[in-house]
Order: structure tokens, then sequence, then C-alpha cells
């Protein structure tokens, strides 16, 4: 059965999460709409992480109920209309991939088991994030900045509805950023639904649909990027030493509620 | 010196020559996804395992007086093999117990409960050893059929599904966000190890097939990269040294499982030095290429 189009594409209630015996996540509530692009951001240690992958279905609930394109995340059924790229780009295991082999795996779903490492599809997508040169390199013979390329073009080259990212920019420069950031942004506007961790909104600033701040594990601001104190935009880079403390900035001053 | 050819034209050659081949093919397939899966031991571990297997198998065919007394031996260690490679993945899978751990008391059970039990049926823990070293020699019509239907299911899972097994190797939590089966690949791969030692361990014995599953791959490594290309040269290397180990203890009195596993070694370490003295331009990550847009 298809979704209908005003559903959300993502929904959580009341989302609890411990970790070790240590609550992680307290109480959330986030409702995603087709089409849109969030910004989840909060300090290190917040949650931003593990919220994502409890909404994803990748961690065990305390409680709360996760909704993701359509059905219980828990069960899989939407996964492969989802695009992740996992916070971790490291190869993973001991052989080194080529880059289009990491990228041929993300063609692979819940019933699709097989698949050819000559798609087009793969060499397109990384050609979309710049490494169409680079296909038959080995993922460990490249800078970081690249891997996370890579894993973008993997989560890219299925095509999906959803796209989740744990911080796409780390270790990338800024002007792979700003390619990137428009990538995201022609994929939103053809209605994909974008939802990524930032430490700070930087180059995707102007494209969001709307920022979510996360803090202690609860949301502390769920609205537009512009209701957010300025350093959170990455405006202002004077006076802080590195992304992170622009977050702890913007927590650290009141933040209008939406 | 006998030739491969002369191998196959001889009547007492020809069987273990077609079981070296196919254990050469079918090990280094499972061998590629456990060194992935940084389970480089879990052949050797399960190995040991089915040793107790052996004995239990022995035990129940001495109270059933059946003839001969292993028969039930292989079966014995068939299901102690698979009770194991569920065990790890559990162990692996919950995280309580770290995995060099899990292995170790695999090995060390494995090899006590082998012990203690054979001594019960009646036997000595040298009725083990045949099934850690095995006989190349003693290769019989049955054997090759066992290594064939193992060398189908093996590489037709192993092959036919080798991009899903790859990723689910490579990366576990993205095989989870992708919606892929992650649990019943794991232990898809450590059924199809259970399954490999345990059918080729009374041929070739435990400790051979473990090593044919690992050193080809680590040789293959310092030769080639990508995963794909990694599994088809470790497969060449098995078959080659395989071959090569029977056309060699053919002309000298030589047990042909270590010799066998020697020359793997020998092309893992002559693959380490080649891969120090050749120039490769590569190795410091790549400059940044045009950044055409799709």
């Amino acid at each position: 059965m298809s979704r209908p189009s005003s559903d959300p594409v993502l929904e959580a209630r009341d989302l609890r999460v411990s970790l070790g015996g240590t609550p992680v996540l307290d109480g959330v509530d986030l409702r995603i709409a087709p089409g849109e692009m969030v910004a989840l951001l909060g300090a290190n240690g917040s949650g931003k992480s593990t919220l994502l992958r409890a909404l994803l279905g990748l961690l065990p609930l305390e409680s709360g109920e996760v909704a993701l394109l359509g059905s219980p995340a828990r069960r899989r059924a939407g996964h492969s209309r989802l695009g992740y790229v996992p916070q971790d780009s490291s190869s993973g295991g001991s052989i080194p991939a080529t880059a289009r082999e990491a990228v041929a795996a993300g063609l692979l779903g819940p019933r699709t088991w097989t698949v050819r490492r000559s798609d087009r599809r793969v060499q397109e997508a990384l050609e979309a994030v710049g490494l169409g040169d680079l296909a038959g390199r080995p993922v460990t013979r490249m800078s970081g900045g690249q891997r996370r390329r890579v894993m973008i073009a993997r989560a890219l080259v299925r095509r999906p509805e959803l796209l989740v990212l744990d911080e796409p920019f780390a270790g990338i420069d800024l002007p792979t950023q700003e390619l990137i950031a428009g990538l995201f942004r022609d994929l939103s506007a053809s209605g994909t639904t974008i939802l990524v961790v930032l430490h700070e909104t930087g180059a995707l600033a102007e494209h969001l649909s709307r920022a979510v701040v996360l803090d202690h594990g609860r949301i502390v601001h769920d609205g537009p990027v512009a209701a957010l104190p300025a350093q959170s935009h990455g405006d202002d880079h004077d006076d802080h030493s590195g992304p992170a403390g622009h977050i702890d900035d913007c927590l650290g001053q009141e933040i209008h509620p939406a | 010196m006998i030739s491969p050819l002369d191998l196959l034209t001889s009547d007492v050659l020809r069987y273990p020559l077609i079981i070296a081949v196919l254990i050469g093919l079918t090990a280094p397939v499972v061998g590629t996804f456990l060194v992935q899966k940084k389970l480089s031991l879990l052949g050797d571990g399960l190995g040991h395992v089915a040793l107790t297997g052996v004995a239990v198998g022995w035990l129940v065919g001495a109270w059933l007086a059946a003839s001969p007394a292993d028969l039930l031996a292989i079966p014995g260690a068939l299901v102690a093999s698979m009770i194991g490679a569920i065990a790890i993945e559990y162990v692996r899978e919950i995280g309580h117990t770290s995995r060099d751990v899990a292995l170790a008391i695999l090995f060390y059970g494995g090899i006590a409960g082998g012990v203690v039990i054979i001594k019960l049926a009646g036997g000595t823990s040298q009725s083990l050893m045949g099934y850690l070293f095995g006989s190349l020699s003693t290769v019989t019509g049955p054997d090759v059929v066992i290594a064939v239907v193992l060398a189908v299911v093996v590489l037709g899972i192993g092959l036919g599904l080798n991009g899903l097994l790859a990723a689910v190797t490579s990366d576990e939590e993205f095989a989870r966000a992708s919606g892929l089966p992650v649990r019943a690949v794991n232990v898809l791969i450590a059924m199809m190890a259970a399954l490999t030692v345990t059918l080729s361990m009374r041929i070739v014995g435990a400790l051979m097939v473990s090593a044919l599953m690992i050193v080809p791959v680590a040789a293959a490594q310092t030769l080639v990269v990508g995963f794909a290309r990694t599994m088809r040269t470790a497969m060449v290397i098995a078959v080659v040294c395989a071959v090569a180990g029977l056309v060699i203890t053919a002309s000298v009195d030589l047990p042909p499982g270590g010799v066998i596993v020697l020359l793997t070694i020998g092309v893992y370490v002559l693959g380490l030095v080649v891969k120090a003295v050749r120039p490769t331009p590569s190795r410091r990550p790549a400059a940044e290429p045009s950044r055409a847009r799709a």
C-alpha cells in the first residue's frame, strides 16, 4: 500500500533510549514531512547519533514508537527506500573494498540480494560526489573526506526517498562541502526528504527547512534555522575554537522556540 | 618429478587431486568472508569443536554397536560445529564476551571435550589425530562425492550471493539500515565455515582446511586490492598450492596437508616481499580528481 503524500516520512513519539543503563534520549518527539531537509544539531554527547540510530531501528527502544516511511522502524519494511550515511566512514572489514564495490553495496536491499558492480548507477553516484575518476581505488587509500563522499555515494545510489546522514561534512573541505550541499539541495527540490546531523548548519544553512537542537537527550529547539543564534549558522568563526564550540555557544544562549 | 597430468592418470592420486582442487576452490571463498569479519580463527575453533562432535559420535556409535566404530563421527562433528557456529554468532551479537575470548573458549572446550569423551567411548586421543591432520592418501570415492557437494553448496552461496555477504561482513550497521538480513547472513557464513571444516576434516584434516581458508586470502591481500579480486586471487593461490603440494609429495615422502599449507605461507611471504619492493604511488591518499557532476 502506498503512503499518502501528506503522511510524515519519519515520526517518533516519546522516544526513550538508554545505553549501558545511562539514559541518552529522554522523551523525544519528532515529525518530518515529505520533502523537508531537517538538520539535527547539538553538542557532543547530546544524543544526536543515538537518536538517528534509534529512528532507523538500529537500537532497542526503552519506550516510544518510530514510524519510518509508513511502517514501524523495527520491522525495516521501509528500509529499501532509505539511504543512510553512518558517522564512521572507515572501511569496516579487513579487506579494503574499492570505491565501486563499496557504492555497489548501496544497491542491495531487503529483496535485492545480488548486484552488478558495473551497474551504471554506481558510476553516476560516484560522479555525483566528484569521485568518478577513483572508482577502482580502495577506500583505504583515500583521504578521510573522500571516504565520506564514497559513503554518501553509497547512500545516493539507491535513489532514496529518505536520506539520513550523520555528520556528512566531517573531514570534507569547504569547496567539496558546497558541492555536496548543492547535491542535497537538488535532491530536496526533487522531493527527497533529508535528515542530517550537523555540528553547524554551515554550507546547508540556506537550504534547510528547519533545525532541531538536541540537549541532554531532549529537543530544546525545533523550528526555522533563522531562529537559531547566529553562531550555529557558522557565520561567525572568529571567536570559537571549532564547530563544536558553535553549538555549545548556541545551547548556552536563549533559544527561540519556533 | 611427477606432473599434474600423471596425478590425473594415476588411480591412487586422482582422487586426492580432485579433492585438493575442490577444497582449494571452496575454502578461500568462506575464508574471505571470515577475514573480512575479523574472525580468521573461526574455522580453527570450529575444527576443535568438531573434535568433541567426533568423540560424541564415536561414543554414540559404541553404545549402538555401530560398525565401523567411527560411523557417526562425522555426523557428530557436523552437529557440534553447527552448534559452535551458532553459539559464536550469538556471543558476538550480544557482545557480553569479546570475539577472541569466545574463540579461545571454543578452542579449549572443543579439544578438552574431545579427549575426555573419546576416552569414555573406549578410544584414545590418538583416534582424534586423524581428524585434525587428515589423510589425503586414503581418499575414497564417497569422499570425492562429499567434496563435490560441499563445493557446489559453498561456491553457489559464496559466489552467487557475494555482494550480499560482502556488504554484511564489511559494514553491519549500514547493512542493517539497508534492511539486509544481517543475522541470517552471519549465521549462514558461520554455517558455511562449519560445513567446510567438518566435511573436509577426515580427508585433509581440520588444520589444513582452516589454514586454506585464511592463508591464501592473506597472501592475495599482499598482491591485489578490492574484495572480489582478493577472493578470486585467493582461490587461484589455494588451488595452485594444493596441486603443487600433491605433485611434491607424490615424489617426496612428506605429509601433503602440511606441504600445501607451507606453500601457501610461502606465497604470503613472497607477496610481502613483492609489496615491499614494488613502487606504490597510490599508497598515500589519492589526489583530488576533477569534480564532475552527474
